[in-house]
């Protein structure tokens, strides 16, 4: 039935990545620290995650994959709090960055997101300028010159690779830019506020193939200063980008494993069937 | 796979297919017909009105109406001064600016309080209710409340009581718009502002209000056109006036009573200058109508 369905690692594109990645090794020092973390949407609803172990390594980009419903979303939006909008859903357990737990009641949860950052799976530029854009998170946190301002736009502007298309037009509105343009906006406000940490939610989801292998090359080249997590349905994706990838299902953490064996040599009998496309 | 054997079906009645065929053209026209027919039945009283009053009220419309103040009537003596309607034009202007004013920030923030606070909260569901309510409530118990409520304490009828009494039209309207403009808004807009560390007040008011400017703009003027044209709040609360007067402690003219006034009179030059009235209100609700859908087609 399933033996036309190749295992990822062997199926072409992703291969070349996967073993340059391999002879890379993993950083041991994590970044965050997740442990023992369940999490509901709302009380007496079923565990949405449970009891979660996980490091993120510093300045790699850590995937997570698994089917839908898995808690993978889950997880990135109790990184950066972002659960805490909605009255209800409660995270227990360790988030633990910088010696402080992330989710205790007594973190201030804006300075937390400044340095936590987060790309959403739509593009969701504000209805501003592009320059206004950037300069607005920016503002949240800092006060600058104008001059000063003016050079941390350009700044995150070209750190997101979209400089060049936009420099003639920084004061139009940005619901002006296509598609993949204003996901690389939302990467350049992210960078703007400059987060030690930045989650993707899907990234590339709503992108065209080309947009998506430049967000891919971003990524990639991010890394070098910030800390990646990167939520993803696309194995390749999971195998081209992430250093360390988290297989997730059914609210657990099955494995992680850094990429290049979770795609070759997976441990557990459920990841193997998941990313050979079993199910999922 | 299952092994139950399905019965076999019989093959299609082409000739009951055609039957059926021609029946439901026949009913599709027939629907088409009745929905154009209403809609010229529709029409035909709109254009009917509309013509009426222009051909009415321009018989009248002049720069004397426009300037002059009330003037009783000439009885038919072309040597006495005629008279005019600045003073409901001017009473008018002033008391729905002043209700727009005041009305305006309520709604905003009763809007904004429903849709970005209230969520499914009984409070929540109490609070749009009543608003739709006193969306949908006869005006005139609206001029009621305020001559209760502020005309019998202060002794007499005011321009300032007026503009209250609209504004109590006002903040329904605009609560409507903004909670539904600002739901249109995608969630994940918000959660991106709140993502890069901004607090809950500084995403509504610098992102969300912004992103439903044009939304709320037109709910607004709407509000605006919708007091333009309302006689009995004001009838119990700033009373009308002949004379031209922006005292807002003092009984004020409009023109919805203006026109009340002039036709109720029984002299045929009177009720031309109600003719013209009513145009001048009905071109105002016009053009702001027309603002407004511009201002929405921008927004698309």
């Amino acid at each position: 039935m399933n033996d036309h369905i190749q295992p990822v690692a062997e199926a072409g594109p992703s291969m070349s990545g996967l073993q340059a990645r391999s002879s890379a090794k993993l950083n041991s020092v994590a970044r965050i620290s997740v442990r023992n973390l369940d999490f509901v949407y709302a009380d007496g609803l079923p565990k949405a995650l449970k009891g979660i172990n996980l490091d993120i390594p510093d300045r790699q980009v850590t995937g997570m994959i698994g089917p839908s419903g898995c808690g993978k979303s889950t997880l990135l939006r109790v990184l950066n709090r972002m659960y805490s909008l909605y009255p209800g859903q409660k995270a227990t357990g360790e988030v633990m960055m910088d010696g402080r737990n992330l989710i205790d009641a007594g973190v201030d949860i804006n300075e937390l997101r400044s340095k936590i950052g987060m790309v959403f799976q739509k593009p969701t530029p504000f209805p501003m300028t592009i320059y206004e854009n950037i300069a607005f998170g920016v503002r949240l946190h800092e006060k600058l010159s104008k001059s000063q301002m003016d050079q941390r736009v350009e700044w995150a502007l070209s750190r997101a690779a979209i400089w060049g298309e936009v420099k003639d037009r920084l004061n139009t509105n940005a619901m002006g830019l296509s598609g993949g343009q204003q996901q690389r906006l939302c990467i350049a406000r992210t960078i703007a506020v400059r987060p030690e940490v930045i989650l993707f939610d899907e990234p590339t989801s709503a992108l065209d193939p080309i947009s998506t292998l430049k967000i891919e090359e971003l990524i990639d080249e991010l890394k070098q200063d910030f800390t990646i997590v990167i939520v993803t349905h696309n194995m390749q994706q999971a195998a081209r980008c992430a250093d360390q990838v988290a297989f997730f299902y059914l609210g657990e953490l099955i494995e992680v494993s850094p990429a290049a064996e979770m795609f070759t040599a997976p441990k557990e009998q459920k990841t193997q069937e998941y990313i050979t496309g079993r199910f999922g | 796979m299952s092994t139950t054997t399905l019965p076999v079906m019989p093959p299609r009645d082409v000739a009951q297919q055609r039957r059926l065929g021609q029946r439901r053209k026949l009913v599709d026209r027939l629907v088409m017909y009745f929905c154009v027919a209403a809609t010229i039945v529709g029409l035909f009283f709109l254009a009917s009105i509309m013509a009426t009053l222009l051909w009415r009220g321009l018989v009248a419309l002049d720069w004397i109406v426009l300037t002059r103040e009330f003037e009783p009537t000439r009885y038919g003596d072309d040597s006495l001064p005629k008279g005019g309607l600045s003073h409901a034009i001017v009473g008018s202007l002033i008391q729905t600016a002043i209700a727009t004013a005041i009305g305006t920030p309520i709604g905003l923030l009763v809007g904004t309080y429903l849709s970005e606070y209230a969520g499914k909260s009984n409070f929540g569901y109490a609070v749009r209710f009543i608003s739709d309510i006193l969306l949908s409530a006869p005006s005139v118990l609206i001029g009621l409340f305020i001559y209760q409520l502020v005309v019998l304490p202060q002794g007499g009828f005011s321009g300032f009581a007026g503009a209250l009494a609209l504004a109590i039209i006002v903040i329904p309207v605009v609560v409507r718009t903004t909670e539904d403009m600002l739901q249109l808004i995608p969630n994940t807009l918000r959660e991106a502002v709140v993502a890069l560390g901004a607090p809950k007040w500084k995403m509504i008011t610098l992102v969300a209000w912004r992103a439903a400017l044009s939304g709320i703009m037109t709910g607004i003027l709407l509000a605006f056109a919708r007091i333009m044209g309302e006689t009995a709040p004001l009838l119990l609360t700033s009373f009308g006036n002949n004379v031209l007067s922006t005292d807002l402690s003092r009984a004020m003219a409009s023109l919805p009573v203006a026109i009340y006034q002039h036709a109720n009179s029984g002299f045929p030059d009177l009720i031309e200058i109600a003719w013209s009235g009513a145009l001048l209100v009905t071109l105002g609700v016009l053009l702001i109508n027309i603002i407004a859908r511009v201002a929405l087609r921008k927004r698309a």
